[in-house]
């Protein structure tokens, strides 16, 4: 099923015989042309009826492996079991995710983006083939249908595959019909099962770590202890004993030593064995209590940068002296690991005029170029075969596309006759870097006599994630990386008087973009701080923040109302039962509205548990609410797990967690009953994979608070909390 | 000597290699999982005898002759109904950690028929889901006990 694609050989068996339909470079609707060019195929109908969609974002159990062939069979009109998938080759002027301008898989886009484009190109290929069977039954098309890969009509009915080599050499309508939602079979339907179901459930799925090649090499890296730190000398001599050792050399950029070997467990034990000296001119070497020291140093100085000028730091502070009442805190949340289940690794293996990458490869286009540069070969000469990724959740997208550098290094020391395969292991994995980023804030509110905000004074310091990258550009404007304060600045409460300033860290420790970014802390501060100042103000949290939803904009009806859905579901209005307690949050991310209402219980002891969650989502049409459902749950327990007890953290630079034994995930007896509401809604479908994760953790943390601490210094158990 | 799935197969590895990396890199049966390597993920878990170990810390020589089944092989009444339960209610997500949980599973089952929530979520608190997908296990094992009650 996830066979590996060429797009030069999936056009070639799909010449003359099959109908091809997707798009040109310029975004037009088009059928294969005979010599390939540049063309992006979205849908394959063979001669013998086979539909395949071409999946051109990764699957990393968000689904898209189900939800991009939903849209084709939707307006083609056959049954999605009769679908097939294949993922897309990496080619970038093909598959520009289109909010992105390169192919990849990120930011919870790739329903957004594909939504109209997957409808099209099978609505085109419903169109050519209806055309093809009007014209050799002599009938008129509008009176034919397509339904479960049967044409039907004038008294006729025949499969797809008879008319599919008329249809190929037919025009693309310019314009396809769509479908009328209100038709829609397939899209929104709650009973569509998961195509990967099968492979994943029977052991046969291929996951990256799963390759096998004749003759590889496994290679492990030994990395600096302390990021920045560098490779002064190694002595590998110790190594020799360990039987399947082969071999042990320093990366070319002396972050670390490369050592070889026949298998994963040999690899594991030379690596053991290899003695490195390190020089840490350039490392960190800080604690994190130091670091956290600074960073809570900085939010109460002047900012390095103004983000939202609002009344100006001296008009917020003069507001706030005038305050009847003013509510302040400060918050600290640590580094966090995304610690996909899947370690990382990757193989490249040697082909007659290149090399061929296998990866559960989240953003095909940036690997490609860094390969090319790291090999030395053109791009034509790097096939990329993208296989399942054990998860994600941001890590195998980094801005240098991190493990496929260090495994292109790896191949490049050896003659490259023999594949290579690296492979991290857990350990590498919690030190490896690529965190979310540790930041601090600290907010200052007013309020007036009668209770209503009137100043809203808000600092936050943390390491950018985007400064110094590729992406710079995009996201950095005024010195201000956005990703650092998103959902701040432009909170969708009405806040008078809100002034918002930022601080950017420098450390070696590296940080990148981990499932719902910037989200993950600021909305955290942000329904925190809303549920602080509505009880300074006497008001019920719900009401309190639908008071602020009231300027009329669609976001805001939008983000009240999953804001009373959750609140309903979860019986806001009624007493919880003794001993229990309830928490809201809502924040949008990504398009997509989420509230969440958590319920938890103190025992006699003091121990918390966490009963039931209530989870309220908008985003957009939901073209398979199972997967939406899914995904909010999922989300729910990454946010609320790392919020519980997940911390990096460094002692004179180096990482403390070793495994999961002390970055102890979310376990099934950690969380109760969880109940997803989906709003229904006509809009675009907007992303699902991140924005569960930012309202859990406030509205655990809200929850603890009704009777209970109120916690701003994050993981909850290494501050105070004792959970069951 | 081992035997895995029913097959007697020959190994020779270097001392202290574990049984996941026997089945993985030696014989190629790379549905057992790696996760962590020090038992607390249960990404590895394989049955000997029927009952579910973690291969990561499981050496070779400590179950020879004993009946290795991996997800490969796993053919158990249980095992099918977990298996059949797992797609009913679509509880994978990327996928990475479910062979570990469906081993785990329908060792439970086979132990216990009518295992309760407190029992489901002790026993399969030792198998790791980041994708988060507890909600669905907890209620597919359930299913799964219910299919075997109805015996199919
Ligand atoms: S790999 Fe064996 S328990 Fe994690
Ligand atoms: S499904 Fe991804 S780790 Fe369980």
């Amino acid at each position: 099923m996830t066979v590996p694609l060429s797009r030069r050989s999936f056009l070639h068996t799909a010449s003359a015989v099959a109908l091809v339909v997707g798009f040109s470079p310029r975004g037009a609707l088009a059928v294969a042309p005979a010599d390939g060019g540049y063309f992006n195929p979205f849908v394959k109908i063979d001669s013998d009826g086979r539909v395949t969609v071409i999946v051109k974002h990764f699957e990393i159990g968000q689904g898209t492996s189900t939800g991009l062939p939903t849209l084709i069979a939707e307006e083609l009109g056959v049954e999605l079991v009769d679908v097939a998938f294949e993922f897309a080759p990496s080619d970038v002027r093909r598959y520009a995710n289109l909010l992105f301008r390169s192919q990849g898989t990120g930011a919870s886009t790739s329903m957004a983006n594909s939504y109209l484009q997957y409808r099209q190109a099978g609505a085109a290929a419903r169109e050519m083939l209806l055309a093809a069977a009007a014209e050799e039954w002599d009938a008129d098309p509008s009176t034919l249908v397509l339904s479960k890969g049967m044409i039907a009509g004038a008294g006729r009915s025949a499969p797809i595959a008879r008319f599919v080599g008329t249809a190929a050499t037919r025009e693309v309508p310019d314009r396809p019909t769509l479908k009328d939602p209100a038709t829609f079979s397939l899209i929104g339907n709650p009973r569509t099962s998961r195509r990967d179901n099968g492979p994943k459930i029977d052991g046969s799925a291929r996951f990256a770590m799963d390759v096998q090649l004749e003759n590889q090499l496994v290679a492990v890296v030994r990395r600096s202890p302390r990021f920045g730190g560098t490779v002064a000398s190694m002595d590998a001599s110790a190594a020799g004993g360990v039987p399947g050792f082969v071999n042990a050399a320093i990366l070319p950029s002396h972050a670390g030593v490369v050592v070889y070997a026949r298998d994963t467990w040999a690899a594991f034990q030379a690596r053991e064995a290899v003695t490195v000296e390190w020089s840490f001119t350039n490392a960190e070497g800080r604690s994190s209590a130091e670091i956290r020291t600074t960073l809570l140093g900085a939010v109460n100085a002047p900012p390095e940068f103004v983000v939202r000028e609002g009344p100006g730091v001296d008009g917020a502070s003069a507001r706030l002296d005038r305050s009847a009442q003013t509510v302040e805190a400060e918050f600290f949340l640590p580094w966090l690991c995304h610690a996909p289940m899947e370690p990382l690794t990757c193989t490249i293996e040697p082909t007659s005029d290149g090399i061929t990458l296998h990866d559960g490869c989240q953003s095909p286009s940036g690997v490609h170029q860094a390969l090319a540069a790291v090999l030395g070969l053109p791009m034509k000469s790097i096939r990329i075969n993208t296989l399942y990724a054990g998860g994600s959740f941001g890590r195998r997208a980094t801005m240098t596309a991190d493990y496929i550098v260090e495994a292109g290094q790896a191949f490049a020391m050896t003659d490259r006759s023999r594949p290579v395969k690296l492979v991290w292991s857990r350990e590498d994995d919690l030190a490896g870097g690529a965190y979310r980023p540790a930041v601090a804030h600290r907010v200052r509110v007013g309020l007036d006599g009668n209770g209503d905000i009137i100043a809203w004074d808000h600092r936050v310091a943390g390491k950018s994630i985007f400064k110094g990258s590729s992406f710079e550009q995009w996201t950095v404007r005024n010195g201000v990386d956005h990703s650092s304060v998103e959902g701040v600045p432009d909170t969708l409460y009405g806040i008078p008087g809100m002034f918002v300033g930022l601080t950017d860290l420098e450390s070696p420790i590296t940080v990148s973009w981990w499932r719902s970014v910037g989200h993950s802390h600021t909305a955290f501060v942000m329904e925190s701080m809303m549920d602080m100042v509505a009880r300074a103000a006497g008001r019920d949290p719900v009401s309190w923040r639908l008071d602020h939803l009231r300027e009329g904009s669609a976001d805001q009806r939008r983000l009240a109302g999953v804001l009373r859905l959750a609140a309903r579901e979860s019986g806001w209005d009624r007493p919880t039962e003794p001993g229990r307690a309830r928490g809201v949050a809502v924040h949008k991310s990504f398009g997509t509205y989420v509230a969440q209402v958590v319920e938890v219980s103190r025992d006699a002891a003091g121990v918390t548990a966490i009963e039931r969650i209530t989870c309220a989502v908008d985003c957009g049409v939901a073209v398979n609410p199972d997967i939406v459902r899914a995904q909010m749950e999922g989300g729910i327990g990454y946010g609320i797990g790392h919020v519980m007890r997940n911390e990096i953290t460094f002692d004179k630079g180096e990482v403390v967690e070793w495994n999961f034994p002390d970055y102890e995930p979310l376990r099934m007896s950690d969380i109760g009953r969880i109940d997803v509401h989906i709003m229904p809604s006509t809009a675009p479908p907007t992303g699902v994979g991140e924005p569960g994760v930012p309202p859990a953790g406030p509205a655990l943390a809200n929850a603890i608070a009704v009777d209970g601490p109120r916690v701003t210094t994050l993981p909850m158990a290494q501050n105070g909390i004792r959970f069951a | 000597m081992l035997k895995v799935n029913g097959h007697v197969v020959e190994v020779d590895v270097p001392d202290g290699m574990p049984l996941l990396w026997v089945l993985r890199d030696e014989l190629k049966l790379t549905g057992t999982r790696y996760g962590c390597g020090v038992a607390s993920c249960g990404a590895c878990t394989v049955h000997v005898d029927g009952v579910p170990v973690r291969s990561c810390v499981t050496l070779p020589e400590d179950v020879e002759g004993a009946e290795i089944t991996t997800i490969e092989g796993l053919a158990t009444r249980e095992g099918r109904a977990v298996q059949q339960a797992w797609a009913e209610l679509n509880v994978v997500q990327c996928g990475y950690c479910q062979s570990g949980q469906i081993m785990s599973a329908a060792g439970l089952l086979a132990a216990n028929g009518e295992p309760d929530t407190d029992v489901i979520d002790d026993f399969m608190s030792g198998n790791v889901c980041r994708c988060a997908t507890y909600q669905r296990i907890r209620a597919a094992v359930t299913r799964a006990a219910e299919l075997l009650g109805d015996d199919i």
